[in-house]
């Protein structure tokens, strides 16, 4: 463990468990047939049981339940056949039912583990505790008017899935590995966007500090974290916080705090003062949810390839590297684009192009992987040119300049620019010929014991046919003729 | 189990009912009696019985993901208290 905060009484080390609220990508909500799609506008998303007029009863849509099925199985998880929802008391006006239906005694999903991957190539498990169903609220915007809130109950109701995980973080940098690839699992899995500009998935982080060997002194829980970086910030500033609160002799209430991240700082949120008493109870309305096992074995059946067994594959499959292989599975558009490229070629070679020449042409380029100018299919036939040995290494860089350029295929660009590789000797020669003509004393130099200068003789014959040479064939007639 | 003056003001406030002092006694007094009536259930052997929780012996009907329903703005916000364009209104409430 690396990361401690050194106090004045001793060393620290911070215990950090998250919970993350996903929003479930479906059509309709979790209880009614309203839509979800974001950015509506305001209120036109919302059906009488969403804004909870009275007398409406929750119906669960089908598809929510598909995926969170999905996720626990993403999250090697339990599947538990039987869950239950409960209501959520607490007042507030974004949640016109006055309680949250959510799932307290028995969640969907059970305990799981996630592996994350720190920068310096640690691999640790984190327990997932559980993860269940609830509604999400609606929209509250403060700034409108002087004394008023309004309210927008668009996304009051959306299903969210709460994943907790258990206090098994102890570095900052480990909660944002977490993050990170919970989100590439969902997204991997289509079950949320990850999209936390949007709030599409938000966190709650839970603190707490102790020396080393102690059991877990008392947590604050920092409410709705809405970006990676914050979440890191925020168990700094926090941990920090505590240390100082224990080594003045103080006690760490149980509290939940909200981050500022102008201020760098956390503060306690008042109006939250018992929101540990929901008095949750099941809910009447809703029986038991009980899941066939044949239904969750169709749905595993169906699971796509997962991020790490994607990865490992490509080790295996195209001989890259276990970090390549990393950056390259990282984004599934982007993994699919790779493997569209390295099927039936050089996996290697494929690697280096797309992680460098295409990687630097789509940031120039301000475009993604979908948006590519140049398509997977092209720059396969561009590295078949390579393999045939129609075009050099140096070449291709010129022949995929282009392609970003003008968006045409490999062959036609060779073609329009004569760019085919010289392969006759007769021109290698003539060409060599030409280029020790042209440098008598460095020619006397070389034969004189200065073998560096073979390099420059290459280059020079390389220019001398505008790098359409092909570089093997150019050493060997140069060694050919240097050595005469 | 019986409920102590203290309690039943802190339950009153978690469901947000204003309880004036002198009403508080009375209340306790009728929760109490609720209490009391709920007490006699404990009375009833349940070893081994799974817990109840309705009297439906079907499982939880469940919808197809399809949108059907929303699309009802003016409808909602006629019923509301006070309104402000396309949105419901409420007193101001900032952390």
């Amino acid at each position: 463990m690396s990361y401690t905060i050194e106090g004045r009484t001793g060393t620290w080390e911070i215990v950090v468990g998250l919970e993350v609220h996903a929003q479930v990508i479906s059509h309709s909500k979790l209880f009614s047939g309203a839509s979800t799609t974001f950015g509506g506008d305001p209120n036109t998303q919302v059906s009488l049981v969403d804004a909870a007029f009275p007398g409406m009863l929750p119906v669960i849509n089908h598809e929510c339940v598909a995926q969170a099925i999905r996720t626990g199985l993403g999250l090697n998880a339990q599947i538990n056949l039987f869950s239950r929802f409960d209501r959520k008391n607490y007042f507030y006006a974004d949640l016109p039912q006055g309680y949250q239906i959510s799932q307290f005694e028995h969640p969907i999903v059970g305990k799981g583990t996630i592996s994350i991957e720190l920068q310096n190539g640690d691999v640790r498990e984190i327990g997932i505790t559980r993860l269940h169903l609830e509604q999400d609220a609606g929209k509250l915007l403060h700034d409108q008017d002087p004394t008023k809130s309004f309210v927008d109950l668009n996304r009051s109701g959306v299903a969210l899935m709460e994943i907790v995980s258990e206090p098994d973080i102890r570095e900052p940098e480990e909660a944002g590995a977490y993050l990170r690839k919970l989100r590439q699992i969902l997204r991997y899995l289509g079950t949320c966007d990850g999209n936390m500009e949007e709030g599409s998935m938000r966190a709650d982080v839970n603190v707490s500090v102790r020396k080393a060997g102690e059991p877990f002194r008392t947590r604050c829980e920092i409410k709705n974290v809405n970006s990676i970086r914050f979440v890191m910030q925020a168990i700094e500033v926090e941990a920090a916080r505590q240390v100082e609160i224990w080594e003045n002799g103080g006690e760490v209430d149980q509290e939940t705090r909200l981050f500022d991240p102008g201020r760098g700082e956390t503060r306690t949120m008042r109006s939250k003062e018992d929101a540990h008493d929901y008095r949750y109870f099941p809910d009447p309305d809703l029986l038991p949810l009980v899941l066939e096992q044949a239904w969750v074995d169709e749905l595993a059946t169906k699971l796509p390839e997962l991020p790490d067994a994607k990865r490992a594959r490509f080790q295996a499959e195209y001989g890259i590297a276990f970090y390549d292989a990393g950056v390259l599975i990282a984004e599934q558009a982007v993994a699919d684009y790779y493997e569209a490229v390295a099927r039936g070629r050089d996996g290697k070679l494929a690697a280096t192009w797309v992680m460098g020449d295409l990687f630097a042409a789509l940031n120039r380029t301000s475009n993604t992987i979908e948006t590519s100018p140049v398509s997977a299919d092209a720059l396969g036939k561009m590295l078949d040119l390579i393999a045939d040995k129609t075009i050099n290494g140096k070449i291709a860089k010129e022949v995929f300049e282009d392609m970003v350029e003008t968006g045409e295929s490999p062959d036609a660009i060779v073609e329009k620019k004569g760019l085919r590789q010289v392969t006759d000797t007769g021109a290698i020669d003539a060409a060599i010929t030409a280029v020790l003509e042209k440098h008598p004393d460095k020619l006397a130099e070389y034969r004189s014991g200065k073998d560096k200068l073979f390099g420059f003789f290459v280059g020079q014959v390389m220019k001398e046919t505008k790098g359409k040479a092909n570089p093997a064939m150019v050493n060997e007639a140069l060694k050919t003729h240097l050595d005469a | 189990m019986s409920l102590d003056l203290a309690t039943t003001r802190r339950i009153a406030k978690l469901a947000r009912i204003g309880l004036e002092e002198n009403e508080l006694e009375a209340t306790r007094q009728k929760l109490n009696g609720i209490l009391g009536w709920i007490d006699q259930l404990a009375e009833v052997d349940v070893t081994g019985v799974p817990p109840m929780v309705g009297t439906e012996t079907e499982t939880l009907r469940q919808r197809e993901d399809k949108v059907t329903d929303g699309n009802c703005r003016d409808a909602l916000l006629a019923c509301a208290p006070e309104t402000s364009g396309p949105f419901y209104t409420v007193p101001k409430v900032v952390e």
